[in-house]
C-alpha cells in the first residue's frame, strides 16, 4: 500500500550543522512569524522556507490568511527540518519568534507558546534590555534590529521583512547569507537592479546590526 | 534522485499542467484556485506552453467552454473552488456525461454561507455524484504528480471520464513546500498526444455530442458511464504504477501507515493525512496499535481494497472534514462504512476542520485514544464527534 508521499520516496538528507549548536541534526526548527499585511511577512516566511530547502533541508513556509487587509495584524510560518515535514497544522510551540512590527506587541501575545530557551527577533529601535523589561521576557534569548529604519535607509521603503531575514541568519545561523541574497535576487530581479542592491544592503546591515541582550 | 524545489500546491499544479501542454484552458478566478491559473497564464504569456487560454465571465461559461473544446477533440483543462464549482454544477454533469476527458484541479474549499475561504471537502464532496473521477492529494508533491497522471486517467479510452485533482486551500495550494519535479520531455512522453477516437470537428465520422435522449435510451447511456467509473480503477493502479516507474513515487488507491498489525485505524484524506502519521507515533509510544489509511481517489470507491485494508482493524475511525446534513458522520464515513457492510467492526464518525478550523497532531492523538477506549468498551455506534469545535 505504498503511495506518492515524498516521505516514502526520498532518501533523508543529512543536516551540515553550522555554528549554531542549538539547531542540531533531527530537529525541527519551527518559526512563527508577526506582522501587520504589506509588512512582507508571507514573502519571508516562504522565502526562508525556500532557502533551508536549497541548503539541504526539507522545510515549509506558508502564511495564516485572514482578512488580508493592510495593516491588521497576521501570522505566517517556516518549518525546517532534517527529515520530509509532514504535519499540515500551524505553528503552536515555535522554537523562533520573528515579529516584523513592535506595536503588535500590545495586540498580540507573540511569545504564546514559544519554546523554553526559545528565541524572539524583533524589530524595534529600541536596545534588547528596555525591550526585555517591557515584555517581562524570560526563558527566552531576545534580540532586536531596526529593521524598519534600515528598509527606509536601503531601500526607500518601511518593508521590513528582508533585513529581518538578515538579522534570522545571524540568530540561526543554520542558514547562510549567501543563500538567502541569491534567492532574494531572484525573488525582486523583475523590480530592478536598484530594489535588488538595497535588499542587499538592508539584509547585511540587519545581519551586522542585530544585538542580543 | 531529482532535486527538490521550494514550491506552493498551486504552482506545482500549474507546472504539471504546463508539462502536460493542455491545448485549452478555461477558467475564471476564484480563492484558493487563484494562483494556480494566475501561475499558468504567466507560462501562456511567456511562451511556456502554447495553450489557448479562454478567460470566460463565470464558471458555468468556464465549464461550458471546457466541453465544447474537449468535445471538438482538444485536451482541455479549467480549474476552481468551492462555489466556482457551485456555479459549475449542471455543467459537471454534462462533461462527464459526455465522456469528455476534463482535467480540473479543484482546491478544496468551504462552501458559502456563511462566506469562508478556507479549506474543507464539501465543495468536492457535494459533487461525488456527478461522474467525476476524485483523488486527492496529500502535499504539494501529489498535487503535481496527480495532475499529470489525471490526463492518462481521463484519456485512456476504458475511461473518458473527467478528473477532479482535489486538493486542500491554502493547506496544500499556499505552503511551500519540496517538489521533485520530472523534465518536461519525459512529461510530454508520458501524457503522450490526445488523439480521441470520437469527435466534433471530424467531418469524415461525424459525431453527435449533448443529445436529447429521451427514455429510450438515456439509461443505457447512464450505464455506459457506469461501465467507464468501473474500468477506472485498474486504469488509476496501471498509471500510477507507470509513473512510479519513472519517478520513483508510485501511487496506488490508498496508503498505509503502520498497518501491518494495526488495530485502532483512522481513514482520512489529503493534507491531514500527514498530520496523522505523526500522531500515529505518538499513541504507539503508549501502546496503542494504531495505524493510517489514507485514501487516494474518493471516486471511484476502492471498496474492496478498503475492506481488505481494515480486515485486521479492531475500531476504525474515519475523519471527515465535511458534513451530511440530517444523518451522522459525513460522506467518507458512509462510503468506509458501506465498504465493512457485514462485519463486526466498529466505525466511528469524527468531523473536523470545517471552514480551515486547523488539525493538530495532538487532537489526532486524542481522536486516537477515544477509539480505543470505545474498541475497550465495546461501544459500536456513536453520533459523530466534533474535533476541535468551540464550547458555545
Amino acid at each position: 500500500m505504498q503511495g506518492g508521499s515524498l516521505l516514502y520516496k526520498v532518501p533523508y538528507l543529512r543536516l551540515e550543522s553550522r555554528v549554531g549548536v542549538r539547531f542540531m541534526a533531527e530537529k525541527m526548527v519551527e518559526i512563527r512569524w508577526h506582522a501587520r499585511g504589506g509588512q512582507g511577512a508571507k514573502t519571508a516566511a516562504t522565502l526562508v522556507a525556500a532557502v533551508a530547502l536549497e541548503e539541504g533541508k526539507y522545510s515549509q513556509g506558508f502564511p495564516d490568511y485572514g482578512p488580508e487587509r493592510e495593516g491588521a495584524p497576521m501570522r505566517g510560518y517556516t518549518r525546517i527540518s532534517d527529515r520530509p515535514v509532514q504535519v499540515h497544522s500551524a505553528v503552536y510551540t515555535p522554537d523562533i519568534v520573528v515579529v516584523l512590527d513592535a506595536t503588535l506587541l500590545d495586540s498580540v501575545n507573540v511569545t504564546e507558546g514559544l519554546k523554553e530557551g526559545g528565541i524572539v527577533l524583533l524589530n524595534t529601535p529600541e536596545d534588547p534590555k528596555t525591550v526585555r523589561a517591557k515584555m517581562g521576557l524570560k526563558n527566552a534569548k531576545l534580540y532586536t534590529v531596526n529593521a524598519t529604519q534600515i528598509s527606509i535607509d536601503e531601500i526607500g521603503r518601511p518593508i521590513p521583512n528582508t533585513p529581518m531575514m538578515g538579522a534570522l541568519m545571524k540568530v540561526m545561523p543554520v542558514l547562510k547569507l549567501e543563500t538567502i541574497l541569491a534567492d532574494v535576487e531572484k525573488k525582486f530581479k523583475s523590480k530592478g537592479e536598484r530594489i535588488v542592491q538595497g535588499n542587499f544592503r538592508a539584509i547585511r546591515r540587519a545581519f551586522e546590526e542585530v544585538k542580543e541582550g | 534522485m531529482s532535486k527538490l524545489i521550494s514550491l506552493t500546491g498551486n504552482d506545482a499544479a500549474a507546472h504539471a499542467l504546463r508539462q502536460s501542454r493542455p491545448d485549452v484552458a478555461a477558467a475564471y478566478p476564484i480563492t484558493p484556485q487563484t494562483e494556480l491559473m494566475h501561475k499558468f497564464a504567466e507560462f501562456v504569456a511567456n511562451g511556456q506552453v502554447d495553450t489557448d487560454m479562454i478567460l470566460v465571465e463565470s464558471e458555468h461559461s468556464a465549464m461550458s467552454a471546457a466541453i465544447g473544446s474537449s468535445a471538438a477533440g482538444a485536451r482541455t483543462f479549467t480549474a476552481t473552488s468551492a462555489n466556482g464549482m457551485a456555479l459549475m454544477w449542471e455543467m459537471l454533469y454534462i462533461a462527464a456525461s459526455s465522456r469528455l476527458p476534463i482535467v480540473m484541479p479543484e482546491v478544496n474549499r468551504a462552501l458559502s454561507g456563511p462566506i469562508n475561504i478556507h479549506c474543507d471537502h464539501s465543495d468536492t464532496m457535494g459533487a461525488r455524484d456527478a461522474g467525476w473521477i476524485q483523488l486527492f492529494c496529500e502535499n504539494s508533491q501529489e498535487a503535481y504528480d496527480t495532475t499529470i497522471q489525471a490526463f492518462r486517467i481521463a484519456e485512456h479510452p476504458d475511461v473518458l471520464l473527467p478528473v477532479m485533482i482535489c486538493y486542500d486551500g491554502f493547506i496544500i495550494s499556499h505552503t511551500n513546500e519540496p517538489v521533485a519535479m520530472l523534465d518536461d520531455a519525459v512529461v510530454a512522453k508520458f501524457v503522450g498526444e490526445y488523439t480521441p477516437a470520437r469527435k466534433l470537428l471530424d467531418v469524415d465520422n461525424p459525431y453527435t455530442f449533448g443529445p436529447l435522449d429521451l427514455p429510450e435510451w438515456y439509461f443505457e447511456h447512464k450505464r455506459q458511464q457506469i461501465e467507464a467509473m468501473r474500468k477506472a480503477p485498474a486504469i488509476i493502479e496501471a498509471v500510477g504504477k507507470e509513473f512510479g516507474a519513472l519517478s520513483g513515487r508510485t501511487y496506488e488507491f490508498m496508503e498505509g501507515y503502520r498497518m501491518e498489525d494495526a488495530e485502532v485505524v483512522l481513514v482520512a484524506l489529503g493534507s491531514t493525512c500527514g498530520t496523522a502519521r505523526e500522531a500515529v507515533d505518538v499513541v504507539r509510544e503508549s501502546g496503542i496499535k494504531a495505524g493510517l489509511l489514507k485514501l487516494r481517489a474518493f471516486r471511484p470507491f476502492p471498496i474492496a481494497r478498503v475492506r481488505s485494508a481494515l480486515s485486521k482493524a479492531r475500531v476504525v475511525g474515519v475523519f471527515d472534514r465535511s458534513v451530511s446534513f440530517g444523518i451522522e458522520g459525513g460522506p467518507l464515513y458512509h462510503e468506509v462504512r458501506s465498504s465493512l457492510y457485514g462485519g463486526t467492526t466498529p466505525v466511528l464518525p469524527f468531523v473536523y476542520g470545517l471552514g480551515g478550523r486547523d488539525i493538530r497532531v495532538e487532537q489526532i492523538a486524542q481522536a486516537y485514544r477515544t477509539l480505543d477506549e470505545a474498541a475497550k468498551r465495546g461501544v459500536k455506534e456513536r453520533d459523530v464527534e466534533f474535533i476541535g469545535l468551540r464550547d458555545a
